[in-house]
């Protein structure tokens, strides 16, 4: 168990030799480079998990509808309808395939939990790590199946993992 | 340089005066927020004029300007109006006083230092008025403590400077200045004088720095506008351009207690080894680079070290800076009787 | 006024309002620049001297344990790493701790690791916080763009483990997020540690200890901070503990209480570490015990990352999670102190209760006796030495 705060770094003490380390710190700090990143000229590359936008492959959805369920803000809206496929073989009976209308995710709401990509079962949902979409208008952080597709674009490839 | 008539010469001088000292003041606002920021790790300005962004203050000031101008209804509306312009005023006319050169003055008084002192306190009486006439309770609070910590850091500051006249012998800026610049002893042939500071001012200078510190209202000393009850203390009514000329008066102030320092203590627009001719052109650089370096030393002071209570500081005025400074007066005295 | 009359008119104490005795009535907040949040004070004083103090709470009561009912356990971890936003994983272990032993199933060696040195982060980077913060209410500018420069670092690690920086929402019933999808067959990507984690971890250490020392010759030799601190808000020890504050504030009042010593929910008995402890219980101690714990915290992880076990990050558990009745109380260690979730479960996918003890909400209840003859300009040095979080006191 260590002990802090002695009374000897507690005492006020006559040549306040305190203060004038702080000053000689920050008279070092003066001369030093800046790290700022002056963003929009520089940008920083976003780490490849991160949680920028949701893309999405609508050939792979099945409107199952697990991600709007299990999205804790609701703002995923989903509509499908089903439609007849016919038959593989000759002779078998006609399928049916769901077919996605209208799959909007209201970034207004989200909170980029990821709890959406990740119960997906047929891998229609990514995370892409862009994140500047911001609007003059809360309508365009609607963002509807046409837009979530473009951003398929930016998913980068997932990161090497340690063992 | 005279026209012999005299009251051209003195508006040419106080228009040159008033012209260099308001783009003084802006060039500290400047300073204060890159140096500040750099201490910080940061960039501070860069977008408003390029680079290095040195038109900050200016695009601040017009920002300012086109702020509407609000008067609180139940406010005093002739003394609301009237508070900044005394602020600025009252520092403006400290500098009146201050040489430049040995004629670059706009007028030496024989009683240079009683003037300077008189003047820069009617600063207390403007923040006095902008406090009360805000019709605000925390106006008014913040106004009354920010009035006794200036009357409580008066005493110190006039006590040091007693003790330079005292050294000097006369109350005349350029007279001190002069006496400053008397050689003391000479190595060979070249004659040896030294400012005051190492005269034996030393705790003088302490004092006088502090004190003058706490007359601006700046961190360490700056309770009356950090208050917590997180308003501005007597400044929070003010907006648009009464607000900048609070706010230029402290700049301002700035420059003209660290040009009364660096006259009193360090030796002001004399240098050693620069001819007494060569010193009108000079002159006004040398006391501008003084000028820069004390400047400098409070914006350094600012951005480092925390706010004292406002106990705490009238404590330290009335219990240890008072006492000190009497103690400096009587000691200037033995060395001047005795050396 | 008594104080009964002023409570049921609460709502309308007004700015000024003139009491018939020299005191008068103060209302501080609830907008505060420093960054505590909505908290509102009705002071009365007396000149500068606080006579009393009445903390009013609930402008940011988002009502977390109304939501949790309604709510599956998956999408509850996804909101509860918000309630002190400013160590958001360390939110998440005591809930998942809580889960998992209803459940019944204990998290895989390698999670276990990995819960330990986030949470370390969490705490590293809350303290970085509380040093940018307070000696910024204390008047110096300078202590919170360091602090806040190296934090940036330990976010950046946080980010490129979990994918978030505040809120990582990485914790799961049997360890950590273990592959990108919960499909059957499809994308196992695998969210482990990424390569150069340990090597980023190492350098963001130095660099966390090189501020701790940058901020302690600002802070912690200045003069004027100690006139500010020193002996300004003690708390003794027994009225720590019978007003339930916990964390750094109770361990600087002298209490050596620890609940990764005591009660450990993650291995830290296999990593060597103090518990910083003083004995004056005053704003500059609770200060200086926050500082050494970002030393301690920096010492722990350096040393997890040699220890940790190479395995699967998460034990086998079924897709649709069903939760047996039961009732399970599980607290851990936060950045602010203890923190604790009561889960009450009937069955099904969401829980019957979830009650949350946060750290804030008790931490803050001792303000009203210890603002009790504080001066004004001490209130601010008292509340940012107690580091409680609104959203923490409010849930």
């Amino acid at each position: 168990m260590a002990e802090y705060s002695t009374a000897k770094q507690r005492r006020i003490a006559f040549p306040f030799s305190g203060l004038y380390k702080g000053m000689w710190t920050t008279l070092k700090t003066l001369f030093q480079k800046t790290p700022t990143v002056f963003y929009p000229d520089m940008k920083e590359i976003p780490v490849p998990r991160a949680r920028g936008v949701i893309a999405l492959d609508p050939d792979a959805c099945t409107v199952c509808m697990l991600c709007a369920r299990e999205c804790p803000d609701w703002c995923i809206y989903i509509e499908g309808h089903k439609e007849e496929v016919p038959p593989a073989k000759e002779g078998g009976r006609v399928r049916t395939r769901a077919k996605l209308d209208r799959f909007d995710i209201d970034y207004a709401l989200c909170m980029y939990c990821g709890i959406c990509v990740e119960v997906c079962p047929f891998d229609a949902l990514f995370w892409s790590p862009d994140y500047e979409y911001s609007e003059y208008s809360i309508v365009g952080l609607l963002h509807d199946k046409e837009r979530l597709t473009g951003w398929l674009a930016t998913v980068p490839p997932p990161p090497a993992v340690e063992s | 340089m005279t026209s012999g008539f005299f009251w051209l010469d003195t508006a040419i001088k106080v228009a040159v005066i008033l012209g260099a000292m308001l783009t003084g003041a802006l060039v500290v606002i400047f300073a204060e927020l890159k140096i500040g920021a750099h201490m910080q790790n940061r960039p501070g300005p860069y977008y408003a004029g390029g680079r290095f962004g040195w038109a900050q203050p200016l695009a601040d000031g017009a920002k300012f300007i086109q702020k509407e101008d609000l008067i609180p209804s139940a406010a005093d509306s002739a003394v609301f109006k009237l508070a900044p312009y005394i602020v600025v005023a009252a520092t403006i006319a400290t500098f009146v006083v201050i040489p430049f050169g040995p004629d670059l003055v706009v007028r030496d008084l024989d009683l240079g230092v009683f003037y300077l002192l008189a003047i820069s306190s009617l600063t207390t009486l403007g923040v006095l008025m902008a406090g009360w006439s805000s019709a605000n309770k925390y106006s008014l609070m913040g106004g009354l403590r920010a009035a006794a910590q200036l009357i409580a850091y008066e005493l110190p500051l006039v006590l040091a400077v007693v003790a330079v006249v005292v050294q000097a012998g006369t109350m005349s800026l350029n007279g001190i200045v002069a006496a400053q610049a008397e050689p003391i002893f000479t190595l060979g042939s070249t004659e040896v004088a030294v400012p005051f500071l190492l005269k034996g001012q030393i705790l003088g200078f302490i004092i006088f720095t502090v004190a003058a510190v706490a007359e601006l209202s700046r961190i360490p000393f700056d309770m009356p506008i950090a208050e917590s009850e997180l308003t501005m203390g007597y400044l929070t009514e003010y907006s648009g351009i009464r607000f900048t000329m609070f706010f230029l008066g402290e700049y301002l102030a700035m420059i003209s207690l660290s040009a009364v320092a660096a006259t009193l203590y360090l030796g002001g627009y004399w240098a050693p080894f620069i001819p007494g001719d060569a010193l009108n052109f000079l002159g006004p650089g040398i006391l501008l680079a003084k000028v820069a370096i004390l400047v400098f030393i409070i914006i350094w002071i600012r951005w480092t070290w925390p706010r004292l209570r406002e106990d705490q500081l009238q404590n330290l005025a009335w219990r240890w800076l008072i006492p000190l400074a009497l103690l400096n007066i009587v000691l200037a005295g033995v060395f001047k009787v005795v050396f | 006024m008594t104080m009964d009359e002023r409570l049921m008119h609460r709502s309308e104490v007004a700015v000024s309002v003139e009491l018939q005795t020299p005191d008068m009535t103060l209302n501080i907040g609830p907008q505060h620049p420093s960054t505590h949040g909505v908290l509102r004070l009705v002071a009365r004083v007396d000149g500068e001297k606080i006579q009393e103090v009445e903390p009013v709470i609930g402008y940011m009561h988002r009502g977390y344990e109304k939501l949790a009912e309604v709510r599956t356990y998956a999408q509850i971890t996804a909101l509860v790493n918000r309630i002190d936003w400013v160590a958001g994983f360390a939110n998440e272990i005591a809930y998942i701790r809580a889960v998992e032993t209803l459940v019944g199933i204990e998290p895989t060696e390698r999670a276990q690791w990995i819960r330990l040195i986030l949470s370390e982060m969490a705490r590293i980077s809350s303290h970085l916080v509380f040093m940018s913060s307070y000696p910024l209410e204390l008047g110096a500018t300078t202590p919170l763009f360091y602090a806040l420069r190296e934090r940036e670092r330990v976010l950046d690690l946080l980010e490129s483990v979990t994918g978030g920086r505040f809120h990582p929402n990485f914790n799961r019933v049997g360890g950590v997020k273990s592959a990108a999808g919960g499909g059957a067959e499809t994308k196992k990507v695998s969210q482990d540690l990424p390569v150069g984690f340990f090597s980023q971890t190492r350098d963001a250490m130095v660099k966390v200890l090189a501020v701790c020392d940058q901020i302690d010759e600002l802070v912690t030799g200045n003069e004027l901070i100690k006139a500010r601190t020193v002996d300004v808000g003690v708390i003794p020890a027994d009225k720590a503990v019978s007003y339930g504050i916990s964390g750094p504030n109770l361990r600087a009042s002298g209490v050596a209480f620890d609940l990764r010593k005591h009660e450990a929910i993650l291995p830290y008995d296999q990593v060597d570490f103090e518990i910083a402890v003083s004995e004056h219980g005053d704003c500059y101690d609770r200060y200086v015990v926050r500082l050494e714990e970002i030393r301690q915290s920096s010492r722990i992880i350096l040393q997890a990352i040699d220890k940790i076990p190479s395995g699967p990050l998460q034990a086998k558990v079924p897709r649709i999670l069903k939760v047996p009745r039961g009732q399970a109380y599980v607290r851990n260690e936060n950045p602010k102190g203890e923190f604790g979730y009561y889960v009450i479960s009937e069955g099904g996918r969401m829980p019957y209760r979830l009650k949350i003890r946060s750290t804030s909400f008790s931490n803050l209840s001792i303000l009203p006796w210890l603002l009790k003859g504080a001066l004004i300009p001490d209130l601010v040095a008292i509340m940012g030495s107690l580091d409680f979080v609104l959203g923490d006191v409010d849930r």
